[in-house]
């Protein structure tokens, strides 16, 4: 179902600028609802995630605590200052720390079970993301009037092979490369077929199609990218003046990341906000030693000691106990 | 063994052959459409109606889970839902581990009833996803559009069972979260959903019946105050026949130094008792000024089991208790769950603890600044801290006759951190020590199996299942090392292991770390100790001869 949604959607904006004109509202309206969307939603998730209180100081604790002087503890993985924590959490955004330690159980012969490594989801997930991320930022060259350094540099890094004309970037291989990765191993996996939900795979479908229709544009199609830089400059310059005339490839690849941008916000893509606040692993495990302290505290009433002993007066006289009342 | 297990041949007849989603060789259908099955040995008893009036908790009746009706009050599906907007307006680790997930998978052969089950809905993810699919619900429209996209579900009677059945089978032990690229923590969703099931009556009566006990009496087993010390005693009793040393406990003293408060399972459970020993040799060892509590007498907390009020509630004793003796700071005994309360818990729960002290070692003049806050500290790390300075005489060859192994407890491992101090003391006390393999160890530890209000009889099939990890890796050094002893800080430990070792690995005996202490403890004025603290013969002080000591 997810893979005919995509080729749905990407069907839409081709037969919408082929065959009904309608290339004003895929080149113009839909990229700012999309980009309105995306921002309020995205700001909207995180302010109401960070409206709701951290009653309690929960961190996993991965490694040793701070206690005795001469024992060494786990910066990292129990952190005890801010800096640690933070460090913990970019860890896992930058280099997906926890991923790293995947293992996989397996049951062998004579109920034995065995545990191995297994770094592939990481170096697929790593990759998948590292890619997407170079890809988006070579992308800023179409949004500026002077492509800015940073973009050369990229440019030149991920086009080191040199093998097309255009040349071929490699960042392009490794996120369609990656992607497959990814919705292999959840077809192929007894246990990942079963967890997964459609809304597992249209994201992958999603930006399979993005990638595919933007690698057709760039190295089968050879799309004219001065009419896209010029339609690119002025949606950055909030004009809503009507497009020149662009290959429908484009408007496809367009409305797809549009697409993407408004699906964002209401669904698991959130994780790239909320990583960010997890209380697992955004906080110090130094709760012994700093109070942490719950807004909401529940006021609750406790057994005290004098209706304890109101109770058992005569037993804990008996059983030679001190008492506070005769 | 019990009734409530089949045969360990059986088990593991099914695990060889029966294909499952573990082994990759069987695809179930999708798992909402997978029943639910209650059956002798994968369900705990429900409480007791006297304990729920007790407790004043809702909806007291007689009822099983096998039955078909399970006489849920009118509106529950309300109560349930209100209660589920006001936790996630409360918590937000609650709403953001509901959102966050992206289906990796990471967790999913991370569990240890999912590696003793295979069973679909005891992979982490599943589990949430049991509580998720109502959740998502909240977009009804998108749902109708989209029918089965986004893998929504309405709450009916059938999703309450699935989530006691599988919220019943977490032991809130965290190894997921460990794994999880967010950190989603499975511990905080089973906790959240107990509480729900608690709202409309749906519970387990080996978690209640001991909160009331708790409330009541002080502690998890009910024991009044004069049994308590009776207790108590008799083990004072039992050292002096070991040892001619008598060590003299004080109970509800005004003015001692310390509070030391501890798990009851460790003052009337078998072989709770043993570390209880230890404790007691360990403090007049070093002339600790010490109390015990027959008030505030337990250091577990089941009130964890059941919501974060009955928490804070039955936690509420120990300063308060602390207070009106007057002592400057309190000592914990082994414990798992209880270590998770007092170190992530306690402070924010019933402190600030003004009226103590920064617990200061009186031997060692060791000033414990990570416990500033709370103003209590572990047994381990103040043993260690002994130990470290010299201040114990310790003869590790009384422990030769055991070839141990460590287990991390769960809560301890990935609610604490702590990891070094057992295993130095641990060291210190014995000459035959190996680790488990590593992927079962220290944060990626296996639970007991029966952690979190599990450890019922009538629960032995799952507790025998959830704990095959553990015991598999236990097999793994038994068969390479030779160990027969296993150690534990954990009271719970100690009271479900035996049964996992007697069922899975035979041979192995199960000791808390401080009874190994008290058995290496070289006590002023002790007679020559030729038996251990079970009056087991330790090797090499069996005769007269003069050859067991150097």
């Amino acid at each position: 179902m997810p893979l005919v949604m995509v080729a749905v959607l990407a069907l839409i904006p081709f037969l919408g600028v082929q065959y009904a004109g309608l290339s004003y509202f895929f080149g113009v309206i839909m990229p700012y609802t999309a980009l309105v969307v995306l921002l309020t939603g995205f700001l909207l998730r995180l302010v109401d995630w960070l409206r709701r209180p951290v009653p309690f100081r929960i961190p996993t604790t991965c490694g040793q605590e701070k206690s005795l002087e001469w024992i060494k503890y786990n910066r990292l993985e129990s952190p005890h200052r801010f800096w640690e924590a933070a460090a913990r959490v970019l860890s896992e955004v930058f280099f997906f720390r926890s991923l790293f330690r995947n293992t996989k159980a397996e049951l062998h012969k004579d109920s034995t079970l065995v545990y191995g490594s297994h770094k592939w989801l990481w170096l697929g997930g790593l990759v998948f993301h590292w890619s997407l991320l170079v890809i988006v930022l070579r992308h800023s060259r179409f949004f500026f009037v002077m492509i800015p350094g940073y973009v050369d540099f990229l440019d030149f890094a991920d086009g080191f092979l040199d093998v097309t004309l255009p040349t071929f970037y490699i960042t392009d291989a490794l996120v369609l490369a990656a992607i497959t990765f990814l919705v292999f191993r959840r077809l192929n996996d007894a246990k990942l077929r079963l967890l997964s939900l459609p809304t597992d795979y249209f994201p992958l479908f999603l930006i399979g199609a993005i990638v595919v229709v933007g690698v057709l544009m760039r190295y089968v199609m050879r799309l004219d990218i001065m009419p896209v830089k010029d339609q690119m400059l002025r949606l950055v310059n909030f004009s809503f003046d009507a497009p020149g005339e662009i290959g429908t490839l484009f408007y496809v690849h367009l409305f797809l990341v549009s697409v993407l941008a408004i699906y964002f916000p209401f669904s698991k893509l959130m994780h790239a906000g909320a990583i960010f606040l997890s209380p697992t692993r955004n906080l110090c495990n130094n709760s012994r030693e700093k109070r942490h302290v719950n807004p909401w505290n529940a006021a609750i009433k406790f057994r005290t000691y004098p209706e304890y002993e109101d109770d058992y007066r005569e037993k804990m006289k008996k059983a030679n106990l001190p008492i506070e009342k005769q | 063994m019990s009734k409530y297990v089949p045969k360990v041949s059986e088990l593991k007849k099914e695990f060889d052959e029966k294909p499952s989603v573990l082994k990759g060789n069987y695809s179930a259908q999708e798992w909402w459409d997978i029943p639910v099955e209650f059956r002798d040995g994968n369900w705990c008893f429900p409480g007791k109606p006297e304990v729920l009036e007790d407790l004043g908790f809702a909806n007291p009746r007689k009822w099983a889970a096998t039955d078909q009706d399970w006489q849920l009050p009118a509106g529950w599906q309300k109560t349930i839902s209100d209660g589920l907007q006001s936790r996630l307006k409360k918590y937000r680790s609650l709403k953001l581990f509901l959102d966050a997930c992206v289906r990796c998978g990471a967790c999913a052969d991370k569990c240890h009833f999912f590696l003793g089950t295979g069973d679909p809905k005891n992979m982490p993810v599943v589990r949430a996803e049991l509580l998720r699919s109502v959740y998502r619900n909240d977009f009804p429209l998108v749902e109708k559009i989209l029918k089965g996209f986004s893998g929504s579900r309405k709450l009916t009677e059938e999703v309450i069972k699935e989530w006691h059945a599988y919220f019943h089978q977490c032991t809130e032990c965290r190894r997921c979260s460990v794994f999880c690229p967010f950190g989603i923590d499975t511990a905080e969703i089973t906790m959240m959903v107990r509480e729900l099931l608690n709202l409309i009556g749906v519970n387990n009566n080996w978690i209640l019946a001991p909160v009331s006990n708790c409330n009541r009496t002080g502690n998890h087993l009910g024991i009044e105050p004069h049994t308590f010390v009776q207790n108590i005693t008799s083990l004072v009793d039992d050292i002096e026949d070991l040892t001619g040393v008598t060590v003299e406990p004080t109970f509800n003293r005004k003015g001692a130094e310390v509070l030391f408060i501890t798990p009851s399972g460790d003052v009337f459970g078998d072989p709770g008792v043993y570390t209880m020993m230890g404790y007691l040799l360990l403090f007049h060892h070093i002339g600790l000024d010490y109390t015990i509590s027959t008030y505030a007498s337990e250091g577990g907390n089941f009130g964890m089991f059941t919501s974060n009020d009955m928490m804070k509630k039955l936690n509420a004793k120990m300063y308060h208790e602390a207070k009106r003796l007057g002592v400057k700071w309190i000592l914990g005994g082994e414990c798992g769950h209880m270590w998770r309360v007092v170190h992530q818990y306690m402070n924010t729960m019933n402190g600030p603890a003004d009226f103590l002290e920064v617990p200061v070692s009186p031997m060692t003049g060791t000033r414990f600044n990570n416990a500033a806050a709370t103003k209590m500290v572990h047994i381990a790390e103040f043993t260690a801290d002994l130990i470290y300075h010299k201040k114990l005489k310790l003869d590790p060859k009384r422990n030769d006759h055991l070839r141990t192994t460590f287990h991390d407890s769960c809560n301890v491992a990935r609610g604490m951190g702590m990891f070094e101090e057992p295993r130095y003391v641990l060291r210190n006390v014995c000459n035959s020590f190996h680790e488990m393999p590593e992927d079962t160890i220290r944060e990626k530890t296996f639970c007991c199996g029966s952690g979190s209000g599990l450890n019922a009889e009538e629960n032995m099939e799952l507790r025998m299942r959830g704990g095959f990890p553990r015991a598999n890796a236990v097999r793994y050094v038994k068969e390479h090392n030779k160990v027969d002893s296993l150690v534990t800080i954990c009271a719970i430990d100690r009271a479900s292991l035996p049964p996992l070792m007697k069922y899975w690995n035979p041979g192995v005996t199960v000791y808390g770390l401080h009874e190994l202490v008290g058995n290496a403890l070289v006590m002023q004025g002790e007679k020559k100790r030729t038996e251990d603290l079970r009056e087991n013969p330790m090797a090499g002080f069996d005769d007269g001869g003069d050859d067991d000591e150097e």
